[in-house]
Formats: C-alpha cells, structure tokens, sequence
C-alpha cells in the first residue's frame, strides 16, 4: 500500500457500510466517542446524519483543550505578557477566551507567541534566544504527552536554562472508567481513540468490557473505519456479550508503543487534575516529576491556580460528558458562536460545539 | 487530540528522520520507536513518529471492510 | 463586536465582514459600495467603469512564485476581472517603515514593472509615505484600479441562480500552502509555489464567446469557502460544491492533513470562480483549459434555491454538510 488514506475513503465501501448502518435493528444504543479528532472527523463527513434513530452518538471529553480550566490559559496570557517570555504553542489554544483574552488578542497586543506544529521545534527557539524564557504550552492526551515529554529529554540533555513546560497533559483511563460507571451518563458502548490506543495500546479497554460491562471498538480517523467501527460497536452493544474490540490494527498493537509510554513516565507522574465542567478528577492527569523540575514552569513561575465558575448559561461541562447537546445550551449559535466563543467546547477546533456549528449537519 | 497523518521515511539521519506525505516533507524524531528504515510508513504526530504503519494489517483491514459482514466476530 | 481590532478582522472572514457591514457602509453608505463587489461599475458616458482597490501587507516580502508587488498588481487586476472589465491603469500607495532597505524596495517595483508589463496594463498615478520604525511591518502597499467593461457585460456576486454551475480555474490553496511553508517555524518544505497571475486574459478567453456568465470572483484570503459563502449571500441563494470534484495538489493535500487545514479556507491568488447557467459550463471549462492559467479548471458544484445564503459540502461518504464563513486565518492544530 501506497496510499494510507484514499482506501479508507473509498466513496463505494462508504455508501454499503452507511447502508449496513441504517439497517441496524437491534436495541437503542448511546455510543460515545472521545477524541476531539475523532469529534472533527464524524462533523466533517456528516457521519452522524448516516445514523438510524436508534443510534445516538455523543461526544465526550476528548478534546485536551475543552477540558483545560480557563486559569491555565490566563496564566499563558500573563506569561506571554511578561517581557522576555516566549510562549510557544499549538494553534488550538490561540483563540480560547479567558478573563484577559485570548492569545491571539495577546499577539495582537505585542506579546511574544509563537505558532508551533511540534513541541520540538519550540526547543529550537530556546537555543536561538538564549536571553529570553521559552514556555511551551503543553495539553494533551496520550498521543502529544510521549512527545511533550521527549522535548524535556532533550532539554535536560542540552542543558538549557531557559525552557519550561507549562502542562495541562492528562490521560484517558480514570475519565473513561468515571464516565462508564456514572448512570446518568448512560453509555451503552465507546469510539476509542485511535492514536491514544497506539501509544498505551488496548487491555485497559478489555478491562472496562469484563470489569463494567461496557465494551468499544478501537477506530482510526478515516470516514470507513469510523463507520464500520461505529457498526461493529452497535452489534456488540446489541449483543449483550461486553468485548473490546481493535479496527485500527494498522496503527494499534494490544501492547501500545512502550518506548513512547517510558518516556512519558520517565517525565511525567500521575497527578490530580481539573477537567474543566467536570470538575476535579484524580490521578487523570500529568505533572513533571522533581528531577525535571527545572522544567516545570508551575515550579519556575509564580502561577495562580483558581478554579473558576464557568460563564452564565454555559454548559460546556455537560456537553463534555455528553449528557447534553449543544443544541441544548441556551448560549449555542446565540451568545456563543466561533468568532465570539463564550466556552472552550466552541472556540476549540474540534470542540464538540465548534464541530457541530461549524458543519451544520445537513439531512 | 488525534491528529496525526500517514507518511514515508525517506531518509534518516541519525534520530531524525524526513517524512514525505504526499511530496510535502517534514522532519521527524524517531525517537519514539526502535528499528525504522527508509521506506517504512509511519504516523506522523506533532512532528514525531509514534508508530509505524502495518502495511499487512492495513490490507487485512481493507479486505475486512470491503467483505461487509458482521465484523464483530472477526 | 470586540473591542479592538485583532488579525481576525483582516483575514477575510466573519470578522471583516462584521466590520464592512457596521462600520464602513454605514459611514460610507452609497449603492455602488453595498453591492459588495470587488470592482465598483460607474457609468460615464460613453460605457461603464470598473473600479477597484486593494491594500497588501503580506509576510514574507518574497516568497515561492512571486512577492509583494506582484501580488498587488495581479490582485488589482484580478478584481477588476472580476466584472470582466478590461484594466486600464493602476494607481500605487506605499507606506515605508523607517529603515527599509532599498534594495528590497526596488526588487519590488522591478517586480511589479514587469508584472504590469505582461497584463498590459500601467502604473499611471502613485504616493509614497514614511512611517518611523515599528509604524509599519516594512512596506504596505494599497493600489487601486480602473478598467472599462465591455458592453452587455453584467457579471457580480448578485447575479447567481438556482441551477447555474460553479466552476473552478484551477488548484485550491496554493498560494495560503506557499505562504504557510514560508512560516519556517512549520519547518516543512514542499515544491509549491505561489499561484500569484493575472487572470484578465484567461476571463477575456471565455467572455469573447460565453456570453451569459452571471458571477466572477476570485478566491483570496479566506479561501474558496469565504468566496462562496459571500456569493451565496449576495445573491441570495445556496451553493453546492461536491468534494470529490474539488482540485488540490497533492503536496497542499499532504500540508494540509499534516496541519489540521482545510484546503477551501486557504488563500488563491491566480484562481477564478466563474458561475454561469449550466448549459454553457461546459464550453466555459473547455476554453479555460486551452490558457495554461485554467488548465485544471472543472465544474465543482451548483448554485440552488434552497438552503439559501448557505454552501454545502457533498461529501466522499455520500451526505451532505455546511461550509462555513472562517471565524480568521487557518491556524494548524494538534487535535
């Protein structure tokens, strides 16, 4: 195979498993997926509109950036406003608002963010500004932590002293489990994360299927391996028999890529964090261990941590455990719209709200 | 938090290495994986490699979509 | 409305429009103005005017497949195409930040010397202005551009109706994709290059013997998406364009699903939208393709009745999907 992608999007295969789809005549199901890229990819083929009625498909909190409190991205606007600081960081933050505005505004404004495609490279800006601070804003699941954690590798290698990592990373396990028993949430079955899987690979899922009964299909990015996984999670569901099942074999090994889990737990250690509109969740996310410290730009810096109340009328905690839609807050497409977002799960490019008004979903 | 594309190694220097997707290339630590060539496919994320692709599973995967049936018991 | 101006309101989307529509016509109001065209028609005696202006401020100065200069005279041009208007003469405005060097400066008037040379066109009027260091990111440059449309010509985003076809000139993104790749903090290196041209041959080409083509426009900053979107408004229509007709380069493919992008929201700088009933589409793509120019030029969707003011997507799976108004520029993403 030359072509990873074109196979997968092949319009023939699309239309017979949208077709099998519709065809679904067992039992009233509630799947959930939770991976922001993943919310993106169904929004952007219109996958949910394939869906027969008695399908619901929510998303759940797998945008690393929705989850992220709002103190963490005024503490960036702060950092990045102070003089010789360099903020570097994905594009997905730049235009979350907080109370002092967003980075972009910050930018506008003349402080010092920098754009980046992998944190690697905001290494390389540390070296050619030896004078100033360089901070990286790192969030992110699975899939980013391994290479968030490699940068501090190779920056305690170089032995730079102006490179810090500001890290809201957290991990998947304790919410998937937390989500699994909540009642109210109602999940019949899980969309795993295709790349999350490919780094911690696929027997916590067999423990969630044996130990709480409910199963999921390991999915990759493309419209037909999110459609057949989507079809063979209904007939699992259905089934009444719980299993954990991998479509993305390509990508994902049951043991996951270890060389990538030790160097995340060679920087990173478990630690408590807030999930924001969930609240605080232990052990789920990430924080740079003691011998790394020097890098922990929580450590270097002076740094608030209040846990702010979300805006009036939000309902971005509920939409993020999918127990409501966006259609459902009173803010969506009224107050709170992309280019005046009130609420991460707008403004983040593969927040759920973002997907759903940026795609419409036409029937 | 995904997103990540498929792309062909072709060159290493080192612990780096060039990927091409599509005639775009971009450079890549290989510092997360063991015993990468020049020719393999590997996914790309946030310019490192952080898996490589199974052309034979791939094609496995194809084969499976394309039979239709309930792949639940696959 | 936000209080201060930040890059959104300039890249072509949602934000720019909030600012044309709050601020400038309501200061400026006059019906020539709120059609909203790239090129405002005046009639004078003796036929119609096209007239039209523009401002650049891009970084880099240079880059892949052309600079600053001529950027700003096939885009006047181009505008002025946009009412199949044939360019007259070019003014030329330049704000230059202290410090300057002046070398630079001259490879950009050298540039857009030849540039007008091959559209034929003049620079006939211009201004120069210094601003102190800092004031200014080296050189702005505004033009403005008048031209004559030829008789019975009526082209505008207006005049787009339920049935016509939309039809292409070429590969989507190549100009946002060269830009981008010139950002070395991406670090991703690519043969692609801009496809800065001037279009007004390639539209003369078709409009000599297509004599009924309803809307012209070409895609800028905000890609073919914003285009779309304000055609569909000003005419009061929907559009929908299929995805799986829609051209894009291999190497902008691979950018773009490296970053997270969308090729329909990147910028073009040598591409026309053309939208004109269906009977004549065909006859439309086959002489656009004769012009090196058009020679990837394809029919990618139709205008329809209903949803109207709205862009659809068909999609490879088969359903259908909005194409929105970008809230700002495209920025690459992780997730």
């Amino acid at each position: 195979m030359h072509n990873y992608l074109d196979p997968y999007r092949d319009a023939g295969l699309l239309r017979q498993w949208a077709e099998k789809l519709r065809n679904y005549r067992g039992k009233p199901l509630k799947l959930m997926e939770v991976c922001g890229t993943h919310t993106m990819a169904i929004a952007r083929y219109g996958i949910r509109t394939l869906l027969p009625d008695t399908i619901r498909l929510v998303s759940g909190p797998g945008c690393p950036v929705c989850v992220t409190p709002s103190y963490y991205i005024n503490n960036a606007v702060r950092l990045a406003r102070r003089p010789g600081v360099i903020v570097a960081t994905f594009g997905d933050l730049m235009r979350i608002p907080a109370d002092e505005g967003s980075l972009l505004e910050a930018k506008a404004q003349g402080a010092d963010v920098r754009v980046l495609y992998s944190p690697l490279d905001a290494l390389k800006i540390a070296r050619d500004n030896p004078e100033r601070q360089v901070v990286l804003l790192s969030v992110g699941f699975e899939t980013t932590t391994p290479v968030a954690a490699l940068t501090v590798v190779k920056a305690d290698e170089e032995k730079m002293d102006n490179f810090t990592v500001l890290s809201a990373n957290k991990t998947m396990p304790e919410v998937l489990k937390l989500l699994a028993a909540d009642p109210t949430v109602g999940i019949d079955g899980y969309l795993y994360p295709g790349h999350v899987s490919a780094i911690i690979g696929t027997r916590f899922y067999e423990e969630l299927a044996e130990k709480y009964g409910v199963p999921g299909v390991v999915a990759g990015f493309e419209p037909l391996d999110i459609l057949a996984a989507l079809a063979a999670l209904a007939e699992i569901c259905d089934s009444g028999r719980p299993a954990a099942r991998n479509l993305y074999t390509r990508v994902v090994k049951a043991e996951g890529n270890p060389v990538a889990s030790r160097t995340m737990e060679q920087v990173f250690e478990p630690a408590d964090a807030v999930w924001r509109g969930i609240g605080m969740i232990p052990g789920s996310g990430l924080a740079i261990r003691e011998a790394y410290a020097r890098f922990d730009a929580w450590k270097v810096f002076d740094l608030e941590t209040d846990h702010d109340a979300e805006p009036e009328g939000c309902r971005c905690g509920e939409i993020l455990k999918g127990t409501k839609a966006p259609t459902d807050c009173p803010l969506f497409g009224i107050r709170c719209v992309p280019e005046n977002p009130v609420g991460a799960c707008m403004v983040s490019s593969e927040g759920t709200c973002a997907a759903y008004y940026k795609y419409g979903g036409v029937r | 938090m995904c997103l990540a594309v498929p792309g062909r190694v072709t060159e290493i220097k080192g612990k780096t290495a060039v990927v091409e997707i599509m005639g775009a290339l971009r450079e890549a630590s290989l510092e997360l994986l063991e015993d990468v060539q020049i020719g393999d496919y590997v996914i790309l994320h946030a310019g490192c490699a952080i898996e490589k692709l199974d052309e034979a599973e791939a094609l496995k995967t194809i084969e499976l979509f394309k039979e239709l049936k309930d792949i639940y018991h696959a | 409305m936000t209080e201060r101006i930040t890059l959104a309101h300039g890249s072509g989307g949602k934000l720019t429009r909030q600012l044309i529509e709050r601020i400038f016509y309501p200061h400026f109001a006059n019906e020539i103005l709120q059609t909203g065209d790239d090129a405002a028609q005046i009639t004078v005696s003796g036929g119609t005017l096209a007239y039209t202006t523009d401002s650049f401020v891009i970084t880099p100065l240079f880059f892949k497949g052309g600079d600053i200069g001529k950027l700003a005279v096939c885009g006047t041009v181009n505008d002025l195409a946009t009412s199949g208007a044939r360019p007259l003469a070019l003014s030329c405005g330049f704000i230059l930040e202290e410090g300057l060097d002046i070398g630079r400066l001259e490879r950009i008037v050298a540039s857009m010397a030849e540039t007008a040379r091959n559209c034929g066109v003049r620079i006939v009027t211009g201004d120069t202005k210094v601003v102190p260091k800092g004031a200014a990111d080296q050189i702005f440059i505004n033009t403005s551009g008048i031209g004559i449309i030829p008789e019975g010509c009526q082209i505008s985003a207006s005049r787009a109706r339920p049935g016509d076809a939309v039809i292409i000139t070429g590969t989507l993104g190549d100009h946002g994709a060269a830009i981008l790749l010139e950002r070395e903090e991406l670090n991703i290196t690519a043969e692609i290059a801009s496809d800065c041209a001037p279009l007004h041959h390639l539209v003369s080409r078709v409009l000599a013997e297509v004599r009924d083509i309803h809307v012209l426009r070409d895609p800028t900053r905000g890609g073919l998406a914003s285009t779309l979107n304000e055609i569909a408004e000003q005419s009061g229509t929907g559009i929908l364009i299929w995805e799986k007709e829609i051209p894009v380069r291999p190497e902008v493919r691979g950018i773009c699903e490296m970053l997270g992008m969308d090729p329909l929201y990147l910028a073009n700088e040598g591409k026309m939208v053309m939208i004109l009933p269906e009977e004549s589409a065909g006859k439309a793509v086959e002489l656009l393709r004769r012009d090196p120019l058009g020679k990837d030029a394809r029919i990618i969707g139709r205008v329809l009745r209903e949803p109207a003011r709205k862009v659809l997507l068909e999609t490879v799976a088969g359903t259908k999907r909005i194409v929105d108004m970008p809230a700002g520029d495209p920025l690459p993403r992780i997730c």
